[in-house]
């Protein structure tokens, strides 16, 4: 039986608090006025040099022209071309009634949101990333598994207050308290076309009945294999176990539909106009390697702590066999999607990445280092595998990658170029590190960490590599 | 070279593996163990040291890539750079994108085949090659464990008779 350390609950706790103030400093600071946002730009442009109005023209401008960007490429901007170019921050409509000062506004009044709305997605998708490996540990009957299932559904219980805090901040974006999703404001939708012929799915309240099919089929799922996977401990026969598999084998396949349908919604869906058939996966690829890292670190530490004592090396190796090819999974899917949309070079579609190299070069090829060069490299080797702190370092290193993922996915779309990992940022990470730690940790303290009468702990137990 | 080795066969891999380790406590020199397919483990209970293929793939792989990064850089950015279908060749990161599928298979190709070819160096296998099985069952049911003789004939007959062997041979070589 695990006992909650007091200085993890205080750690946790200072962590929450911390982030807290950070969150409202956040919110404080961001500008109400127009005249508030160009003293911010004005005072932020002295120290980086540069004014961020030259790079963005705005739309009306570009109408009817070519236009080049730093890359040398040249993108012909014609028509709905040069709308869909500038519709990734605010759609292009705008630019009859919304000057470019008001476009900086939104943008920066964006930041503590979007800062929080990435890291709130972060570390829910550890848990929900947890959650598939769990199904698919259950419903693949593997033999080396059981033994960390306890650990798997202590993480799974942060998608309770996790899902609850995201769909609170979808909730309040329907509202109209943020502009992270611009197709939620009639007023832009009014004047763009393209968002008028997606409105039959992009609509706020379908959105939260969608959002709320997910989390609800998600979180019964983990509820559900929790309790039958605390019930067969104290059973006579098989029965819990069977029926703990076909629910696993029946949650894949919803969680494979309805977590494709979430990354079109909570994350594509920031970029209205902009589209890719395998984002499902890639988002998949993000927080499947994110939540195999974190069950290998929480393993890690619990078993320094005396509390996994039949947890083995050969456990580790496995795992941390996951990080490294799950990793190599996801650089798969960012370069299929990157390199096809490059090389096609369809204005409509190369937008997204002409954003991100222009605003984000340094998170966002930071992120394909630290996602794929360093795990490939630190974690090839199969003695270190077995090293617990080459373990733990590259799962930092995985772990930042992927946050800079989700932050490269969200930003770029809300506050464009008036990005900066500052206070905002940090404190919301902060936060939820601080609810994730307690959360988790709390739930592993309510039941003995050993499953009792799974058929295939012993095998587990037995493990080795 | 004149010398003696002792033939001990078994028919089962259990009874093997306890041999091995009572012939190797023993102090006995194994010389070669043969069997009808791999036995889990038997490796490390003859203090074989680990193999290195695995580094030399890693190195062949990183010759791979370089070859590839190489040659493509000399023939689409280099020697002729032409503009094809708008794709930028005035330097090789700015078009390499377009390169990474073949740097990546080029990378793999070496890694495989150059390993391969390097096990089969290493394990002596060719075609035509003379097949060293010393006992045609050795490739069926049986599993035959050679030890190097020093004028102890006797003492390790007995150790083996003790082991379980089914047959125990002595063979001038």
């Amino acid at each position: 039986m695990y006992t909650f350390s007091n200085r993890l609950k205080i750690g946790s706790f200072i962590l929450m608090a911390v982030g807290l103030i950070g969150i409202a400093i956040g919110f404080i600071s961001a500008p109400s006025t127009v005249e508030e946002a160009k003293a911010m730009v004005a005072s932020h442009a002295e120290g980086h040099g540069g004014d961020h109005g030259d790079g963005h023209a705005v739309p009306g401008e570009t109408e009817g022209e070519v236009h080049m960007d730093e890359a040398g490429m040249q993108h012909p901007t014609v028509g709905m071309g040069a709308e869909v170019e500038h519709g990734n921050a605010l759609a292009h409509d705008q630019e009859h009634e919304m000057s470019h000062d008001e476009h900086l506004l939104h943008q920066l009044q964006n930041r503590p949101w979007s800062a929080l709305y990435v890291a709130a997605l972060f570390f829910f998708f550890i848990a929900l990333g947890v959650l598939a490996f769990y199904a698919i540990q259950r419903a693949a009957q593997a033999g080396w598994s059981p033994l960390l299932f306890r650990v798997m559904e202590g993480i799974t219980a942060y998608l309770v207050p996790g899902g609850i805090i995201v769909f609170v901040i979808l909730l309040l974006s329907v509202l109209h308290l943020n502009h992270i999703f611009v197709w939620m404001d009639p007023e832009v939708v009014a004047h763009d076309e393209l968002l008028q012929g997606k409105q039959g799915y992009l609509n706020p309240t379908f959105f939260l009945i969608r959002a709320a099919i997910f989390l609800a089929g998600w979180i019964f799922y983990r509820e559900y294999s929790r309790k039958l996977s605390l019930a067969q401990d104290e059973a006579t026969d098989n029965t819990n176990f069977v029926k703990n598999f076909k629910w696993s084998a029946a949650f894949l396949v919803f969680y494979l539909v309805t977590e494709s349908i979430m990354s079109w919604d909570w994350i594509m869906s920031v970029d209205p106009h902009w589209f890719s058939t395998l984002f499902g996966w890639y988002v998949f690829a993000s927080m499947f390697v994110s939540g195999i890292t974190v069950i290998a670190m929480v393993v890690i530490y619990l078993k320094s702590r005396g509390y996994l004592p039949d947890v083995n090396d050969s456990h580790l190796h496995d795992l941390a066999k996951f990080m490294f090819g799950i990793s190599i999974f996801w650089t798969y899917l960012w370069f299929a999607q990157f390199m096809l949309i490059w090389y096609a070079d369809i204005p409509e579609e190369v937008t997204y990445f002409v954003t991100r190299i222009d605003d984000y070069k340094l998170p966002f090829f930071g992120m394909i280092v630290m996602n794929f060069l360093f795990p490939i490299l630190v974690l090839m080797n199969s003695d270190y595998k077995r090293v617990n702190w080459f373990v733990v370092m590259a799962g930092i290193i995985i772990l930042l990658g992927h946050y800079l993922d989700v932050f490269n996915m969200i930003m770029p779309a809300t506050v464009g170029d008036q990005w900066y990992i500052g206070i905002p940022e940090i404190s919301s990470v902060l936060f939820f590190m601080g609810l994730f730690t307690f959360w988790i940790f709390r739930a592993m303290a309510t039941v003995p960490l050993q499953p009792k009468r799974n058929p295939f702990i012993e095998e587990s137990r037995q493990f080795h590599y | 070279m004149a010398s003696k080795v002792i033939q001990a066969f078994y028919n089962d891999d259990d009874v093997l593996m306890h041999a091995v380790k009572r012939v190797r406590a023993a102090k006995h020199h194994i010389e070669e163990v043969y069997t009808p397919f791999p036995v889990h483990g038997l490796d490390k209970a003859m203090g074989l040291a680990p193999t290195r293929i695995a580094i030399t793939s890693f190195l062949y792989g990183c010759v791979g890539l370089t070859v590839a990064i190489l040659m493509m850089n000399y023939i689409m950015i280099e020697d002729w750079p032409q503009d094809i279908g708008g794709k930028p060749s005035f330097s090789y990161i700015e078009n390499m994108p377009a390169f990474v599928p073949i740097m990546f298979e080029m990378t793999v190709f070496f890694a495989a085949h150059l390993m391969v070819i390097t096990f089969y160096m290493r394990s002596k296998l060719w075609p035509f090659k003379e097949a060293e099985n010393p006992d045609v069952r050795t490739t069926d049911d049986h599993f035959l464990m050679e030890i190097e003789l020093h004028g102890n004939e006797q003492e390790l007959y007995d150790l083996l008779v003790d082991t379980g062997a089914v047959e125990i041979n002595s063979i001038e070589k």
